[in-house]
């Protein structure tokens, strides 16, 4: 078997190491890498929570080979708050809507919320349903998590907040 | 947790001895020529990494060659009156792209139904080709669009029609190990034409189709006549079904509700889909293929605004 030597940017930082071909991206940042923020749910890419962001689209990270990110630049959730401790204005807004229960679909959640409002700034809520649409949760019923999007969409237009 | 996994058929690791990412389609041919069966391609890789869980080792390969590296694959064009896309167009390019909404609505429309979000941005239109479903979202608005795919190997390049393309369930006229789906080709629906993509599922995301028809239709002048008109379907058989003997029924027929009838009709009877949990009884899919040829021929009709007397 045919090591790889992996190199991308995770949440900003370069980093480098040998994986094998099979390690599939989601195990990679959560056993070898420890950033358990991101979930396994299905390892199918039905349920979304394995969500990260691949130069900046969400991908499932659950059918990825790690050898897919060489070169690429991924985003986790862990890589959304500040140096500082301070929270993005996404995930300030799920806190203070109540979107969050057990808090399992979250991550996948703010991710695909987050590339959302990258690329449109006042979604409606047709266009938030779709761009949640991958994403599974089984305890909110989806409607806070609805309410907390538009909320933030509102926060990041007014410029209010801290530019996460 | 690794015991909850062994009695079921799925593992929860993939075993793959080697990946490898060529920088050329050369490279890529050259090198699964060598490896003589033992590599498989892979893009998006949403169809192969789950494969490769099962646990009856079908799926396995020794080595996977990448080919989402390689430049100016993921075209998208228009040339000589035909529209182009290579094999790296995901369905998030395909759904997106204003010249496929423009002129090829029903294969932008599919691409967007596909999974969800983050299985469109990896996932390609090639690929699902050759997953050769009976029912993939875009392969039933290329079949109707008549689409032309070009398979390379080692050997050189062939093209194949869609209507040869596709064999059998999970079987296609392209062999993984050896060979790399590099465009498709389809004349775009020009004036006088209409398209209509409709589909059955069961949630309106993450949900494989229960029914898919693509319909497209070519009026006279007057537009009172359909000149010529495709109707495509899936699942309703092992592969993509074209019904030629509706088609030419419907050459230069008269646009009125009892023709549109009569050709819904016919579909149904010409449709054999087995009873499945997953997809839907025969019966009730039968009855759907003839409402959606109904509805689907007058919405191809009105997109070209002819009215049905």
């Amino acid at each position: 078997m045919k090591m790889f030597c992996l190199s991308f940017k995770l949440n900003g930082k370069s980093v480098q190491l040998s994986v094998q071909p099979a390690k599939l991206l989601v195990d990679l940042l959560r056993e070898d890498l420890r950033l358990t923020g991101t979930k396994i749910g299905c390892r199918e890419g039905e349920c979304g929570a394995c969500t990260v962001l691949v130069d900046g689209q969400p991908v499932n990270s659950c059918l990825i080979p790690a050898v897919k990110v060489h070169g690429r630049e991924v985003l986790t959730i862990e890589g959304l708050e500040r140096e500082d401790g301070v929270l993005d204005i996404i995930q300030e807004s799920f806190i203070s809507e109540g979107a969050i229960q057990c808090g399992f679909c979250t991550g996948g959640m703010i991710l695909n919320a987050k590339a959302l409002l990258d690329r449109r700034q006042e979604p409606d809520e047709s266009e938030i349903r779709h761009a949640l649409s991958g994403v599974l949760c089984r305890c909110t019923g989806y409607r806070k998590i609805i309410q907390a999007v538009k909320t933030a969409s509102r926060i990041r237009k007014e410029g209010r907040g801290n530019k996460g | 947790m690794r015991s909850v996994f062994i009695p079921v058929q799925w593992g929860r690791d993939v075993e793959i001895g080697q990946y490898f990412l060529p920088g050329s389609l050369k490279e890529a041919l050259e090198f699964l020529a060598e490896q003589e069966g033992k590599a498989k391609v892979i893009a998006g890789g949403t169809d192969i990494i789950p494969g490769l869980r099962k646990k009856d080792k079908k799926g396995r390969v020794e080595t996977l060659v990448d080919i989402t590296r390689i430049p100016k694959l993921n075209f998208i064009r228009e040339e000589q009156n035909r529209i182009v896309l290579g094999c790296l167009v995901t369905h998030a390019m395909a759904s997106n792209s204003e010249l496929l909404m423009g002129k090829a609505a029903i294969l932008a429309d599919g691409a967007r139904s596909v999974g969800s979000p983050q299985i469109r941005n990896i996932a390609t239109v090639a690929g699902n080709l050759v997953s050769g479903q009976p029912a993939g979202d875009t392969s039933i608005p290329l079949v109707a669009l008549d689409a032309v795919v070009t398979i390379a190997s080692s050997e050189g390049y062939r093209e194949v029609p869609l209507t040869e393309f596709f064999v059998d369930i999970g079987q296609t006229a392209v062999d993984p190990r050896k060979e790399i789906l590099t465009q498709i080709s389809f004349r775009p629906l020009g004036p006088g034409c209409g398209g209509s993509l409709l589909r059955l599922g069961k949630r309106k995301a993450m949900a494989l189709p229960m029914l898919v028809c693509a319909i497209t239709v070519k009026v006279n002048r007057n537009r009172d006549r359909i000149l010529e008109a495709t109707i495509a379907l899936g699942p309703v058989g092992p592969t993509p079904f074209r019904a030629r003997s509706i088609e030419d029924f419907l050459k230069n027929a008269v646009i009125n509700s009892s023709t549109i009838a009569e050709a819904a009709e016919g579909v149904a009877a010409l449709c054999s889909p087995r009873d499945s949990l997953l997809r839907g009884s025969c019966e009730y899919r039968q009855e759907m293929a003839k409402v959606f040829v109904r509805r689907g021929i007058s919405q191809a009709l009105e997109q070209v605004r002819a009215t049905i007397s």
